[in-house]
Parts: structure tokens; C-alpha cells; sequence
């Protein structure tokens, strides 16, 4: 690559006057600095998942799952050994599909219109978009359920899957109004010249080529769902997701089976992307 | 939604953009009938909280005898003169929470950019898959790295850069664990993927000729690197710095689970004047002022970067 050429030329340039065999491990250092660099932070990044991974095959003595005891698969055979855990897991996933399905439809329709209309009131619809993104999540959270608690709503499920769905927004309409804007209108255009009609255009052409960009924004929505904290630790009431589990176990007792979900959680993710890449690595190979 | 969203031009000019086409009323209403409602949820889940918010922050009373607008601005003067401490070290960590991300980050998007080849999908996915792992169990995992008797504390003492940071007020004593280095720590863990996708989205837009154009006119790597890259890559420097700041500056989670009292960041006092003190008006001062600081230091950053560098 270009930039390893140009190291090398001039690393050889300025280390030239050392003596080569002490030079050597110093030059090779030199050239792969930013590798290391990147890759040591790549490791910074990892290693908590690998500690939540191995402590899961740890048999705690006490309440905490903080220090390494003894190898053992119990939390492994019995998941859902400790009370509520799983529950809140449930509860966790069906707010997260809902939510998904509830800012996906919103999110996608608005990014079709901003990308596809021009319309008065577009600045303002773009800062209000925005604006979600940019604002830190306890004022979000805070003036939320200020709301709820001033119009007498009952915290719980659908004060949750409200405020889930408000966040999530945003982050599908950036991500399909990307795809629609970079996408080809001549291709609508010359399905129209083949008589398809509108709605067949919509549904054989524009939605197949903005699904990549919907499928993204449906799984950000999952996940920040799944993994929000902030926002619903205000407005849950007693109602408890996943995290909200999470958090509680941190002043109660960490279970070891927190640990086994978390690396769950991570494999079903890597698995994911890996049938997702070779997916779409075979479609790539089957057009060419 | 699909029949009345598909732009359908059937006869007229192809060239000519959906919206600017002779069209009839309810054609040209269908953008709004898109938008209705999306935003609606926004305007009333997160426009009117706000304001209701701002009412809220002018009020006194107590939750016996009912709030009242009273245009009670004492309140801010009041939150701001007893939180000051914890609003600066908020700014404070998550200003050198952003820092250290930057520095961490640029050489990992670098390498997913540049260096990484056919290894980048694998690397790209390493990045991105401790998001789907519930971000709490993470940081919980970094009170099992940094405890007090684990290997991290153990080589940090050996070598004795634990007395170097303590004498500097970054740690206490022989631990990391309650001080702010972990709380530290945490915002930067948890908040570096914000860095590195932006920063990555920006360098991979580079040309990779412009490097060898660099090294053909004899320009130094460090060179290629500062007059070059880095300037090239300043979109992604900005958005990154901010996804990150300002998050952790409203964080309390980290500053909860790996911090003491002492570490207490705006975040952890929101909360519990929020969730536990119940104290409603203060709670929605203190949010402003968060907001108004954070506006402020974007504000002022973005000028910065757009006047200097942003070209």
C-alpha cells in the first residue's frame, strides 16, 4: 500500500547511518506503529467482552461475580436460575421489537419524504430530527417523564415503548434518507417506461434497493432499545427491562448469569454480522 | 403507505425531480402526509417535553402541596451554586474522556481505512459487535479488570505508576477502582465506537493516491499525515468529538458503577434530585444548564473547527 512505500522510504532514509542489525526491530516498530496503535485499542475494546465471556464459567463464592473462583457450567445449564432475570429479558425484547417496528415505519415514510420532496418547513423538519441525536439522554429522559407524571400516565410498558420509539426515530431517518438520497432515480424511471405501475415500482424497485438502508436503521433501533438505560430508568416505573435488571444486580449481586446473556448476546451479534457478510458476499459474486 | 409514496411520473419529463412536476393537491400533500406521523411523536414526545421541561424549571412547591409557575429563576442560581463542582468535572471527564478516544480511535479507523485489507470486515466487526453486548455488563466487566487485587492494579503498582498518579490526584492510594481514572476509563471505553465510525466513514472517503502524491513530492509520513490526512479527515474529527462529548458529559452510569461519591457526575445529581429527592424543579434546571453548557462548548467548537481547519 501507498502508505507503507512511503514509510519505508524514508524510515530507510533517516535510520540509514545506524548500524542495520540494531536498526531492523526500531524500523519494523516504526513502520507498523499505527497498526500496533490500532490494534492495541482494538484489544481495549474486546477485552471487557472476553472478561464478561470468561466469568461466565465462574462459580462465585458471595453475591458478587467480581473475582475468579472456581471453573463451572452451572449458570451455562440454568440461564434462567435466577429470579426475573429472564422475564426482564423478555420484557426487554418484545419493547425492543416494538420499538423497531414502531420507528422503522415512522423513520422510513419521514426519510422518503425528505429525500424524495421538496417541501416548505424542511429545515425545521430536519432540525427536529436532529436535535434527538444531539441532546444529551437524562434531559431527554427527564423531560419526558416530567410529562408523563404531569398528565397522571402510569409508567410502564407503553411509557417505555413511547420513549424507545422517540429516540430510535432519528437514527432510521438518517440511516434510509442516506440510502434513498444516494440512489439512482432513473431506475424508478425506467420501470416506469417498462408499464409497472407506481405501486409496483415502489415495491420491485424502490424498496429493494432502500432496504439495505432500512435494515440498518431497524437494527440500531434494536439495539439502542435493547440496551437503553438511561432514558428508561426514568420512565419505567416499577416496570423492569434488562438493564434496568443489570443495574440493580450491580448494588444487589451480580448473578454469573448476567454474564452468560452478555456473551450471548455477543456471539448471536458476530453471528449475525458473519451470515449477513456472506450473504451478501454471495449476492456481489452472483451479479458480477 | 406504498401507493401514494412511490413519486410516479408516468408521462412527463423525466428529468425533472418528482416535487417540481404540475401535480394535483393530494400529490403535493403526500410529503406531509409522510411526515404527519413521525413527527407528531417527535413534536409531542420530545418538542413539547422540553418546554414542559423549561415550565417545570420555574416552578417551587414540593409534591404534597402541588408545583406552581412562579418565575422562580432563584432555582438555577440555586442548582448552579450547589452543583458547580459537579458540572465542571463533567465538562472535565468528558472533555478528556473525548480526548483519549481521539488519540485511541484515529489509529484504529486508520488501520480499518488503510492497513486493514481484506481483514477489514473482520476488524469492522470487532468494532461494532460489543455494541449488541448489553453496554451495563461491559461496564460492570471493567469493575472486575480494574479491582482492586486484579492484574491491572497489580502491574500499575509494581511499576509504581500508581504513586505518580496518585500524588497528581488522578487515583487514591493502591487502587484504581473509585477514583476518577476508572470513571475515566469507563466514558472513554463507552463511548470510543462514537469515534471510530465517524472517524472511519471520513478517512475511507480519502483517496489513497493523495498519500502517494504526498510521498512522491517527498513528504515525510508525519508530514503526509499533518498536511494531508488529518485535514482531509477533520469531518469525521468533528462529528466523532462531538457524538462523544456529548453523551458522556450527561453519563451517569459510569460515574455510578465505577466511581465513588466523589466522582459524582451532573448526570448522577439529575437523577437522584429527579428519582429520589423527587425534586422536580431543580432537576429540570439542572438539565438546562447542562444544556445550555453543552450548547455552548459546541457552539464555540464548531466555530473553532470551521474557521480553522473545516476547509
Amino acid at each position: 500500500m501507498a502508505a507503507t512505500e512511503t514509510t519505508g522510504k524514508t524510515t530507510g532514509k533517516t535510520v540509514g547511518s545506524t548500524p542495520r542489525a540494531t536498526a531492523a526491530p526500531l524500523r519494523w516498530l516504526r513502520r507498523n506503529a499505527v497498526t500496533l496503535a490500532g490494534l492495541a485499542t482494538l484489544a481495549y475494546l474486546i477485552l471487557p467482552n472476553v472478561v464478561v465471556m470468561v466469568f461466565s464459567f465462574n462459580k462465585p463464592h458471595g453475591r458478587f461475580n467480581y473475582q475468579w473462583q472456581q471453573f463451572s457450567t452451572d449458570a451455562w445449564t440454568d440461564p434462567c436460575g435466577v429470579a426475573d432475570l429472564c422475564g426482564s429479558l423478555g420484557l426487554s425484547l418484545q419493547i425492543a421489537v416494538w420499538a423497531t417496528v414502531g420507528a422503522t415505519v415512522l423513520g422510513t415514510m419521514i426519510a422518503f419524504a425528505l429525500a424524495r420532496y421538496r417541501f416548505r418547513a424542511r429545515a425545521g423538519v430536519n432540525t427536529l430530527i436532529f436535535l434527538p441525536m444531539a441532546m444529551p439522554e437524562v434531559v431527554m429522559a427527564a423531560s419526558l417523564a416530567t410529562l408523563f407524571l404531569n398528565m397522571g400516565i402510569q409508567f410502564g410498558f407503553w411509557t417505555i415503548l413511547i420513549a424507545h420509539i422517540m429516540f430510535c426515530l432519528s437514527f432510521v431517518v438518517t440511516a434510509v434518507k442516506a440510502r434513498v438520497m444516494s440512489m439512482d432515480p432513473r431506475l424508478e424511471q425506467a420501470a416506469q417506461d417498462l408499464y409497472a405501475s407506481p405501486v409496483q415500482t415502489f415495491l420491485r424497485v424502490t424498496l429493494p434497493i432502500a432496504a439495505p438502508g432500512i435494515a440498518s436503521g431497524a437494527l440500531l433501533s434494536f439495539a439502542l432499545s435493547f440496551d437503553d438505560f438511561i432514558i428508561t430508568n426514568f420512565n419505567a416505573g416499577s416496570t423492569v427491562t434488562f438493564p434496568m435488571f443489570v443495574w440493580g444486580s450491580a448494588q444487589r449481586g451480580t448473578p454469573v448469569q448476567i454474564n452468560v446473556i452478555g456473551t450471548a448476546m455477543f456471539l448471536v451479534a458476530v453471528l449475525c454480522v458473519l451470515v449477513g457478510q456472506m450473504a451478501g458476499s454471495r449476492r456481489k459474486r452472483s451479479t458480477k | 403507505m406504498t401507493a401514494t409514496e412511490a413519486p410516479a411520473p408516468p408521462e412527463s419529463d423525466a428529468t425533472e425531480p418528482p416535487a417540481l412536476r404540475k401535480t394535483s393537491t393530494r400529490k403535493r400533500l403526500v410529503p406531509y402526509w409522510l411526515l404527519l406521523p413521525g413527527i407528531l411523536w417527535l413534536l409531542v414526545f420530545f418538542a413539547a417535553p422540553l418546554v414542559y421541561q423549561a415550565s417545570t424549571s420555574l416552578q417551587t412547591g414540593s409534591l404534597e402541596e402541588g408545583f406552581k409557575v412562579t418565575w422562580h429563576l432563584a432555582t438555577y442560581w440555586d442548582a448552579l451554586g450547589e452543583y458547580w463542582s459537579q458540572f465542571v468535572r463533567s465538562m472535565g471527564y468528558a472533555a478528556i474522556a473525548t480526548a483519549l478516544c481521539l488519540l485511541l480511535g484515529y489509529p484504529l479507523a486508520y488501520l480499518i481505512a488503510f492497513k486493514a485489507g481484506r481483514w477489514r470486515n473482520v476488524v469492522m466487526m470487532l468494532v461494532i459487535a460489543p455494541f449488541f453486548t448489553s453496554f451495563l455488563i461491559r461496564t460492570l466487566a471493567w469493575k472486575t479488570i480494574l479491582a482492586d487485587g486484579g492484574p491491572v492494579v497489580g502491574v500499575l503498582n509494581s511499576l509504581h505508576i500508581l504513586d505518580v498518579t496518585s500524588a497528581l490526584g488522578i487515583t487514591e492510594g493502591h487502587r484504581v477502582l473509585a477514583t476518577p481514572l476508572a470513571v475515566v476509563c469507563g466514558l472513554t471505553y463507552n463511548f470510543l465506537p462514537f469515534m471510530i465510525l465517524p472517524l472511519y466513514t471520513s478517512l475511507e472517503r480519502i483517496d489513497p493516491r493523495l498519500h502517494e502524491a504526498a510521498g512522491d513530492l517527498y513528504a515525510r509520513p508525519a508530514t503526509t499525515f499533518r498536511r494531508v490526512t488529518f485535514p482531509l479527515s477533520m469531518p469525521g474529527v468533528v462529528a466523532g468529538t462531538l457524538l462523544t462529548f456529548i453523551p458522556a458529559a450527561g453519563d451517569y452510569i459510569n460515574a455510578e458503577l465505577l466511581g465513588s461519591t466523589d466522582q459524582k457526575m451532573i448526570g448522577n445529581v439529575i437523577q437522584s434530585q429527579f428519582l429520589r429527592v423527587l425534586d422536580y424543579p431543580t432537576a429540570a434546571a439542572l438539565s438546562f444548564i447542562l444544556m445550555a453548557a453543552i450548547l455552548a462548548m459546541v457552539t464555540i467548537y464548531i466555530r473553532k473547527s470551521g474557521t480553522e481547519d473545516l476547509v
